[in-house]
């Protein structure tokens, strides 16, 4: 049975991010490490959140763009030559 | 106002305009002077510092436009667009924002008005959105005991399967990638545009709020709801085998 004090599951999955971004106000923060610390279903939320994180930092690992870079180039090279004409 | 009085491309000062000092952002210093060594250097015409910062910055551009354009060619075009409009605009940046927040404005004007010509809706008010925040549950209800349970109410009806057990390169394949994408693009504008700068970029949430112009606590709704949605996406797909 849940006391006052005590967070249900349901309540703690709407917290992580507030946890993760040490957001909460220092009694919640408290009942939500009592809860994790006895709760592997929600443990495995927050870790699966983190994970997620993780996955998603991974997108940002994009291949070279060689052609692209050269077109940049290019339009570079242009505004150069207009811009120190002036 | 005329820039000639430069010499060289290792001015100390960060801008060769009027009120630098003052207006200089309060991150570290080397930070600072490095970024105003590339400022004056694209001013001269230092094809090495353009590339410099392409690299650093094309592709975080691209996918930030990708936000606003899902179409990969529009995306680019407005990627075009903001590095012609860095070349046109550096003599007149004065420093008053970092220089990566200045291109980055410059992307999301274009990126918008690419948007907006399209007719797509772009997010113009992610403090409206995050401020109709309805309380709705990120986790369906179904999964947790109801309220009225004598034992355990509110508790997880059975916990998450846990992810441990999957090996990486299935959790880092391009297909998970893109089942990833594919949750983000069903995402609110606004939640989409947070969870990019923040978890794909990595910026830091005082950045975040400062470029979307949106308070820290409706950063965290519109992150905390991207962030449960993409978890849920990747818990349906890593199940189904």
């Amino acid at each position: 049975m849940n006391t006052a004090n005590e967070l249900s599951c349901k309540e703690v999955v709407e917290l992580v991010t507030g946890y993760l971004e040490h957001a909460l106000l220092a009694e919640t923060q408290a009942h939500m490490e009592a809860h994790l610390a006895d709760c592997p279903g929600c443990r495995t939320y927050l870790l699966q959140i983190q994970q997620t994180i993780t996955l998603l930092r991974a997108l940002s690992q994009e291949p070279a763009f060689p052609e692209t870079k050269e077109h940049l180039l290019r339009l570079f090279e242009q505004w150069k030559n207009s811009n120190l004409a002036q | 106002m005329s820039q000639h009085a430069h010499h060289t491309g290792d001015a100390p000062e960060p801008t060769g305009g009027q009120q630098h000092v003052e207006g200089a952002p309060p991150s570290d210093a080397a930070g600072v002077s490095e970024e105003a060594r590339l400022v004056e250097a694209l001013r001269q015409g230092d094809e090495q510092a353009f590339t410099s910062l392409i690299d650093r910055y094309h592709p975080a551009l691209l996918r930030l436009a990708q936000v606003y354009l899902p179409d990969r060619a529009a995306a680019e075009e407005a990627v075009q667009e903001t590095w012609v409009g860095v070349l046109q605009g550096i003599r007149q940046f004065e420093g008053r924002a970092s220089l990566k927040t200045w291109i980055f404005r410059i992307l999301m004007n274009r990126a918008k008005t690419h948007a907006l010509r399209e007719g797509r809706s772009i997010p113009f008010s992610a403090l409206a959105e995050a401020g109709e925040d309805d309380g709705e549950p990120t986790v369906d209800p179904q999964r947790f005991l109801p309220p009225d349970h004598p034992k355990w109410p509110g508790h997880w009806v059975s916990f998450p399967q846990s992810w441990e057990d999957i090996p990486e390169d299935r959790l880092l394949s391009l297909e998970t990638q893109g089942r990833i994408q594919q949750a983000i693009q069903a995402l609110s504008p606004s939640q989409r545009e947070v969870i990019t700068l923040r978890d794909i970029e990595g910026w830091s949430s005082d950045e975040v709020c400062n470029f979307l112009n949106i308070s820290q606590a409706n950063q965290r709704v519109l992150l905390h709801r991207a962030r449960a949605q993409v978890r849920q996406a990747l818990e349906n797909y890593l199940k189904d085998e």
